[in-house]
């Protein structure tokens, strides 16, 4: 059981960003993408979560043997996918407690109510464990956030929504290095045979907190290269722009 | 056969003279009814009725409703911890409960006329109506029979609301609520009048007057919740004066009528004095609210802040109208106006007419109004996780009246607002099916 994207091509306003681009992140694992600014990484975490600013020209994406592609966004959602936002938008007047109770209610069957009582019992271990002050909870979403304060909430949301499949997308950015390790935790004790990550990440530095099983590198809409979490160290030391020279010697 | 009632028209009905009422009032009635025959119907010239559509103002076979209304109505829950409550039925009393400290005098207004007369005189509709609407201010003086007196002495605080609820029923009837509130030195108190009818309110006209006297140091908090039926139409004067060192904040909530017409004035009269009008209105279909707005500083070093909240759907309209008008002498003014729409629709249309007038020296005033769709990304956001559309766009549209439900700052008061915003949001999100 994996997520997989095949060959994968996407537009948007008619400019090709993804341009064949396949991986394959089997339940369990954990697995990094880096790539330089403009090679497409945000581009596949939005159109993996299904924003209509996006087309798919072509291949295939499937979760779990499901049609990924076929479904609306909020489906996709509850089908297991979970997208932790490089910048997460602000939802004024919307506190944080009813957002994720939203979304918890949209797990249920119909006409089935959430029971308040557990809800913010599981609410607040949470955002014990992450470190969040129990006042956010009728704070409105993101408004006046902090940018780590933010990637701690996308993370919070991840942990009460369970995914099968969590895309972190550069959950490291704007963070200083012990949010960076709150969050890193976070991610952590969300791993198991049951689940599958896709971090995606301009730096070395998150994978030395998150520890990948496996390193690709993205570049103009593809993936380049493919390896062990040492490719991460030695695009460290090296480089993106190595890369493409090997890319062009390849070619 | 039976003799049916004799229903003239309520704009060629001249008032009959009430009794056990002071000999001034019903002078006063006649006064309006001859007020209301010397002033003409408001016509498109009018800049105050610019945007409005004239059409609204149907009195066609409008007639005052049977002295004996209907009973069985009650209206909303309202609060669980409340100082008073009054229900009128078609401006009849048909329910009172009081539990208010000592020396408040919380009354029906016939009964306060009765016992009270002068206090009453002392303040009963003193303001000039200058907003637009002072021919249907002239013909509620000549018709109105009761309303609600609430007088709140130098020093007493009434901690928790007084609610009051006017009930329409019944075809082409026309009310006449009337509230006046004052409060006495370092006073405090908190009134929610509530509108609403039932269905068979069709062509029902509700024109209401309610007036807010806060002297100096108390705080005067008033909340009006219009929730009457889609057929029914709404004119509603209100004129708030604030001395000093008094802070009167007035709120109000649309989510009925097929038209409102809601002209606010405040009128900051001592220093550090200070006036929050606040509304939030859910228009849908082809509802219309058209609101008329005036902060008047006639006292140097005075407050107000008004923020004005619309979410419309469908082919609904909305207009906004603000004035500031900060008067010579009156320095070290601050006065801000914000009219913000939220179109969920393309085909509904909110009109914003902002205005400032400053004749000193030293004052601080900003004014704007925008018309924004609802945002694509927020909307992404609360898909992305597992939310459905329709719920996302409730969720972000409710989200969008909060900001100005909170600036209340009194849980009770804000919660009461929320349960009638919710239900009307719930509602509109659910009759789309997906």
């Amino acid at each position: 059981m994996s997520l997989v994207v095949k060959d994968l091509h996407a537009a948007i306003d008619g400019t090709e960003i993804l341009k064949g681009l396949s991986l394959e992140v089997p339940k369990g694992e954990v697995h990094a993408i880096m790539g330089p600014n403009g090679s497409g990484k945000s581009t596949l975490s939005k159109v993996l979560a299904g924003h209509d600013d996006y087309e798919v020209t072509g291949g295939s994406v499937t979760m779990d043997g499901a049609d990924l592609l076929e479904l609306e966004i909020d489906e996709r959602s509850r089908a297991g996918l979970f997208l932790a936002f490089q910048y997460p938008a602000e939802v004024p007047g919307v506190t944080m407690a009813n957002f994720i109770r939203a979304a918890r209610q949209a797990r249920m069957p119909e006409g089935e109510e959430l029971e308040a009582v557990s809800y913010y019992k599981d609410l607040y271990a949470k955002m014990d464990q992450l470190g969040i002050d129990r006042k956010f909870t009728a704070r409105a979403v993101n408004e006046g956030f902090s940018g780590g304060e933010k990637k701690r909430n996308e993370v919070l949301q991840m942990m009460m929504l369970d995914p099968v499949y969590g895309i972190m997308d550069e959950t490291d950015s704007g963070l200083d290095i012990d949010a960076l390790k709150v969050v890193a935790d976070g991610v952590n004790s969300m791993r198991s045979p049951g689940r599958g990550f896709l971090v995606i990440t301009h730096y070395q530095r998150l994978l030395d907190y998150i520890e990948p099983d496996h390193v690709h590198v993205l570049a103009d809409g593809q993936i380049v290269r493919s390896g062990g979490k040492d490719l991460a160290l030695e695009l460290e030391a090296r480089g993106y722009d190595f890369l493409k020279e090997e890319v062009v010697v390849a070619g | 056969m039976e003799a049916t009632l004799e229903r003239g028209n309520v704009l060629e009905q001249p008032p009959e003279n009430l009794e056990g009422v002071p000999a001034w009032f019903n002078e006063s009635r006649q006064a309006g009814w001859k007020r209301f025959l010397e002033l003409a119907m408001p016509t498109r010239r009018d800049e105050e009725w610019r945007f409005a559509r004239l059409k609204q103002l149907d009195f066609e076979g409008v007639h005052l409703p049977d002295p004996e209304p209907p009973a069985g109505h009650r209206g909303a829950a309202g609060l669980e911890k409340r100082a008073a409550r009054f229900g009128f039925i078609n401006d009849t009393l048909n329910e009172s409960e009081v539990n208010l400290p000592e020396g408040v005098i919380c009354l029906p207004l016939d009964q306060a006329l009765a016992e009270h007369g002068e206090l009453v005189a002392e303040h009963f509709m003193k303001s000039e109506s200058t907003l637009g609407s002072a021919k249907f201010t002239a013909l509620h003086q000549a018709h109105l029979s009761t309303g609600m007196f609430i007088y709140v002495p130098d020093n007493v605080q009434v901690a928790d609301p007084i609610e009051v609820f006017h009930w329409l029923s019944g075809d082409h009837i026309i009310t006449f609520p009337h509230t006046l509130v004052v409060t006495g030195r370092n006073a405090q108190v908190s009134v929610v009048d509530y509108f609403q009818s039932d269905s068979t309110a069709r062509n029902a006209w509700a024109i209401a007057v309610n007036d807010l006297v806060a002297g100096p140091g108390s705080q005067l908090n008033y909340l009006v919740l219009q929730d009457l039926c889609d057929q029914a139409r709404m004119i509603q004067v209100n004129t708030t004066t604030v001395a000093r060192d008094a802070t009167a904040k007035s709120f109000i909530l649309n989510v009925g009528t097929a038209w409102a017409r809601q002209e606010s004035l405040s009128r900051m009269e001592g220093e550090n004095a200070h006036s929050d009008m606040i509304s939030v209105s859910i228009a849908r279909d082809a509802q219309e609210y058209d609101q008329r707005t005036f902060q008047h500083h006639v006292s140097p070093r005075s407050y107000s802040d008004l923020l004005y909240k619309n979410t419309l759907y469908d082919e609904s309209r909305t207009v906004f109208s603000g004035l500031i008008q900060v008067d010579e002498g009156a320095h070290f003014t601050d006065a801000y106006q914000t009219c913000r729409n939220l179109m969920m629709s393309e085909t509904a249309e909110a009109n914003s007419m902002p205005g400032l007038e400053i004749n000193a020296d030293q004052v601080k005033c900003s004014h704007g109004s925008t018309a924004a769709m609802i945002d694509d990304e927020e909307i992404f956001y609360l898909r992305a996780r597992g939310i459905k559309s329709q719920i996302a766009r409730q969720l972000v549209a409710q989200g969008f009246s909060v900001e100005a439900i909170t600036r209340l700052r009194n849980e009770a008061l804000e919660e009461i607002v929320l349960s009638f915003s919710a239900r009307e949001f719930s509602r509109i999100s659910e009759r789309v099916v997906t």
